[in-house]
């Protein structure tokens, strides 16, 4: 297989080299080591030595011309092979003007491909901006006045007729500009009152309120709606020029803030919008019974005393761990021609940090006790928070768990961590009138929460069996310690 | 809230800091039995003992050493410089080990102490004692640089600074420990570094200055009211992190300002103000942003020439009429 040879690297700086002399001719046979050609780098003249065996089928350099580090200079390959598919590329490649030999180039060997990066240019007009140095009393050092010929007020117009042609520069400070666009006004009808004849602000609303200057026909601008406001000189302080609530204009760039996404956020991005679009998800509600699990919650943290806290949360990893474990079907993913049912349950917990959001995974959640999924998630989340999870500890979930009650959020629907075939949600738990056993309506707590299923993986009725035992497990908590 | 001097908020924010932590502590020079050289730890030897009130001998480069590593290993020193003329003598203290240590150490030791004491000129105090050095420490990244103009700003960023993980500047106005203002008796008031304060609203020109500046500026502003000019005072209250946002805001509500600083005109921090307001509020401006500071001279010990080398309530003035085209 022929293939493109670039220039090597023959000074430890060098950047680019003089091809000076080829020492080898198209059509001759090299093996490794041979030299064949010498370059000129910044250093010193250097001999270029093919590593490669096979026959120079093209030199695509010609003796004398500059070439970049890296860019293709010659093809090698077995005699006799087409080379034409590499000429063009490594024109395309951009480096080497074809040589002679090729008549019909196409002029697109302009992009030499090397987008030369302006070293800083950020930083350099901060060192030049301001260089009032050394002038001795600079506090009075007042920029060398033209004392303004006469009040603006008073200038007659030059020729309302035939307004002045416009010679040379337009002095104008940025202000009058950003204004004569909103006002609708032509610069070049009005004569600057600043140093120089600069036209600053007042100017501008001069011309804008239809005296001043005198051009009454201020030009309006192509918006109708932003016509000249109305204004009267103010009285009390003629020259000064009194800013106005700005005129509306229609929605524009500053309305809004483009922020950069983060590498999380476009990982984010990228991930749940495949999700939503290659997962046929459907959802699975259903409400529970809180009361039994808050209680034995109470009891256990009881028990903790301060050694430690166990969280609605945990109870309800427990209980997904071992709702998998008893409806095994679900601990499974479509991984594209079939199913893969795992052996081992492993809980994604989905954890809010301040770019986003990551999952970091209790491993074996069925084989573990309560107080210790409490303790690896609070560490868990701790690490998410300050960004010092390993790659391993948020990979790997089999089914995953989103919980918003923390938030009061009442029910909410997930999208799957794929390649996941399911995620359960949960909602905060609500105080809410209830029908008990014997008819009577009291006091109840409740939780709602919903399944996420993958419908490739999962099916109405194996969802709702799996939600049936995790209902099963979470109203009969003592379950969840056996 | 309360009228309290800028000396008394002062001394509130330590004493309410080093009651809160048991490992601030203060030290400098005449800091305990004389009650500091100007007053402002009056009674904290008392109140907290020598083990936290440290007189230290005339030594400034040892003594802030001394808090920097104290800081490295835990501590929260507040250093107090007599004036910050005599920071000079420590600026290798400050610069080269206080604001590096944590970069260099790869983040395993960071410096929360506070470099505290007044700088600006007085009052006759000859030139080596008269100079603003706040344009040095805001140069050095790794430093905060905090000014406060008013006993309000005083003791809410003091508070703070103490609170900083990191080194903090703090130049308090040497003509100022006597102005008070109204202070809450809060214990959380607590200003964050790096928000500007507008004193005054107006709406023809943006004033920026902070420290004693901003009293002048005050001052120009009422004086300007008078012929009908609405000035806005703005203080960042800390250089270094400096609060562009409110400051562009200002100048692009007036589309004009003169940056205020007690300091000389080569390479004072006035200048970095001035640029970052032409690059944030380009458009808006309706002429070129003025620098008012002191002159470029060593101070003169005599009164008349002292008072003249300061900026001063008619220079302000001069200056918003230059950049309102009105001479």
């Amino acid at each position: 297989m022929a293939q493109i040879i670039g220039l090597p690297k023959l000074s430890p700086t060098m950047e680019e080299g003089v091809l000076v002399r080829w020492t080898k001719k198209e059509g001759d046979k090299v093996s490794p080591g041979d030299l064949v050609a010498e370059v000129e780098t910044d250093k010193a003249n250097m001999d270029f030595n093919i590593e490669d065996d096979g026959v120079l089928l093209k030199l695509l350099v010609k003796e004398g011309e500059t070439v970049k580090l890296g860019a293709p200079v010659a093809i090698i390959g077995k005699a006799g092979e087409d080379v034409s598919a590499l000429v063009e590329e490594a024109q395309k490649q951009g480096a080497a003007p074809a040589p002679a030999a090729e008549p019909k180039q196409e002029p697109k060997q302009e992009p030499k491909q090397e987008p030369k990066q302006e070293p800083k240019q950020e930083a350099k007009p901060e060192r030049g901006a301001e260089t009032s140095t050394s002038a001795p009393a600079a506090k009075k050092q007042t920029p060398p006045q033209q004392k303004p010929a006469a009040k603006p007020a008073a200038k007659p117009a030059a020729d309302k007729a035939a307004p002045p042609q416009p010679t040379g520069r337009l002095l104008a400070s940025p202000l009058a500009k950003t204004l004569a666009l909103e006002l609708g006004v032509d610069l070049r009808n009005i004569q600057g009152s600043g140093p120089g004849g600069r036209i600053v602000e007042r100017d501008v609303r001069a011309a804008a309120s239809g005296g001043g200057n005198g051009h009454a026909q201020a030009q309006p601008a192509v918006d109708e709606e932003a016509e000249p406001v109305e204004e009267e000189p103010t009285k009390q302080t003629q020259a000064l020029a009194v800013r106005h609530a700005r005129q509306m204009v229609p929605d524009a760039e500053g309305d809004y803030t483009d922020m950069p996404a983060s590498n999380m956020r476009k990982r984010i991005a990228a991930r749940l919008t495949e999700a939503k679009r290659d997962v046929p998800h459907f959802y699975l509600m259903r409400t529970i019974d809180a009361a039994p699990m808050l209680a034995f919650r109470g009891r256990l943290n009881e028990l903790l005393g301060d050694k430690g806290k166990v969280s609605v949360n945990d109870l309800i990893i427990k209980a997904v761990a071992l709702a998998l474990r008893r409806v095994p079907e679900c601990n499974a993913q479509w991984n594209g021609e079939g199913i893969r049912q795992f052996h081992r349950v492993h809980v994604g917990v989905a954890v809010a940090i301040e770019e986003g959001l990551v999952t970091p995974v209790v491993r074996d959640a069925d084989q573990k006790g309560i107080g210790a999924i409490a303790a690896e998630v609070r560490d868990l989340a701790d690490r998410a928070r300050s960004r010092r999870l390993k790659a391993h500890e948020i990979t790997g979930s089999t089914f995953s768990v989103s919980n918003l009650g923390m938030m009061a959020i009442e029910r909410f629907t997930a999208i799957i961590n794929p390649p996941e075939a399911g995620i359960l949600a949960i909602g905060t738990v609500v105080d809410t009138p209830v029908v008990d056993k014997g008819g009577a309506i009291v006091a109840g707590k409740r939780m709602t929460v919903t399944m996420s299923c993958d419908h490739r993986v999962i099916d109405g009725a194996l969802g709702a069996k799996w939600l049936a035992a995790f209902v099963d497990l979470v109203e009969r908590p003592e379950s969840l310690a056996l | 809230m309360g009228v309290i001097s800028y000396r008394e908020a002062l001394n509130q924010a330590m004493r309410e800091e080093m009651e809160r932590d048991a490992d601030v502590f203060i030290m400098g020079e005449e800091v305990g039995y004389y009650n500091g050289a100007y007053k402002v730890t009056q009674g904290m030897l008392q109140r907290f003992s020598e083990r936290r009130v440290v007189d230290a001998p005339i030594a400034e480069m040892g003594f802030a050493g001394v808090g920097v590593g104290a800081a490295m290993v835990g501590l929260r020193p507040i250093v107090e410089f007599m004036t910050f003329n005599f920071s000079l003598v420590a600026i290798d203290q400050i610069i080269n080990n206080a604001a590096k240590i944590y970069q260099m150490s790869g983040g395993q030791f960071n410096v929360p102490i506070v470099f505290r004491g007044p700088g600006g000129p007085a009052v006759q105090v000859g030139s080596q004692h008269s100079q603003a050095l706040e344009s040095f420490y805001a140069h050095v990244p790794g430093l905060k640089v905090v000014m406060p103009a008013t006993a309000y700003d005083a003791k809410g960023l003091l508070k703070m600074a103490i609170r900083d993980d990191n080194p903090v500047v703090f130049i308090e106005g040497e003509t100022l420990y006597n102005t008070t203002w109204d202070v809450p008796t809060d214990e959380e008031h607590l200003i964050p570094l790096g928000q500007a304060d507008v004193k005054r609203e107006g709406k023809d020109v943006t004033l920026i200055a902070w420290s004693k500046m901003v009293w002048t500026c005050l001052d120009a502003a009422k004086a300007l009211a008078e012929e009908g000019i609405e000035a806005e005072v703005v203080d960042p209250r800390t250089l270094r992190p400096l609060d562009v946002d409110t400051l562009a805001e200002s100048v692009r509500k007036t589309g004009r300002c003169v940056v205020v600083e007690i300091g000389w005109p080569v390479a004072g921090f006035g200048a970095e103000v001035a640029y970052q307001m032409q690059k944030l509020c380009m458009d808006s401006l309706d002429a070129p942003i003025e620098r008012v500071t002191s002159d470029d001279v060593p101070m003169p010990y005599a009164k008349n020439l002292e008072d003249e080398v300061q900026p001063q309530v008619k220079d302000v003035v001069a200056a918003v009429r230059r950049v309102l085209y009105l001479e």
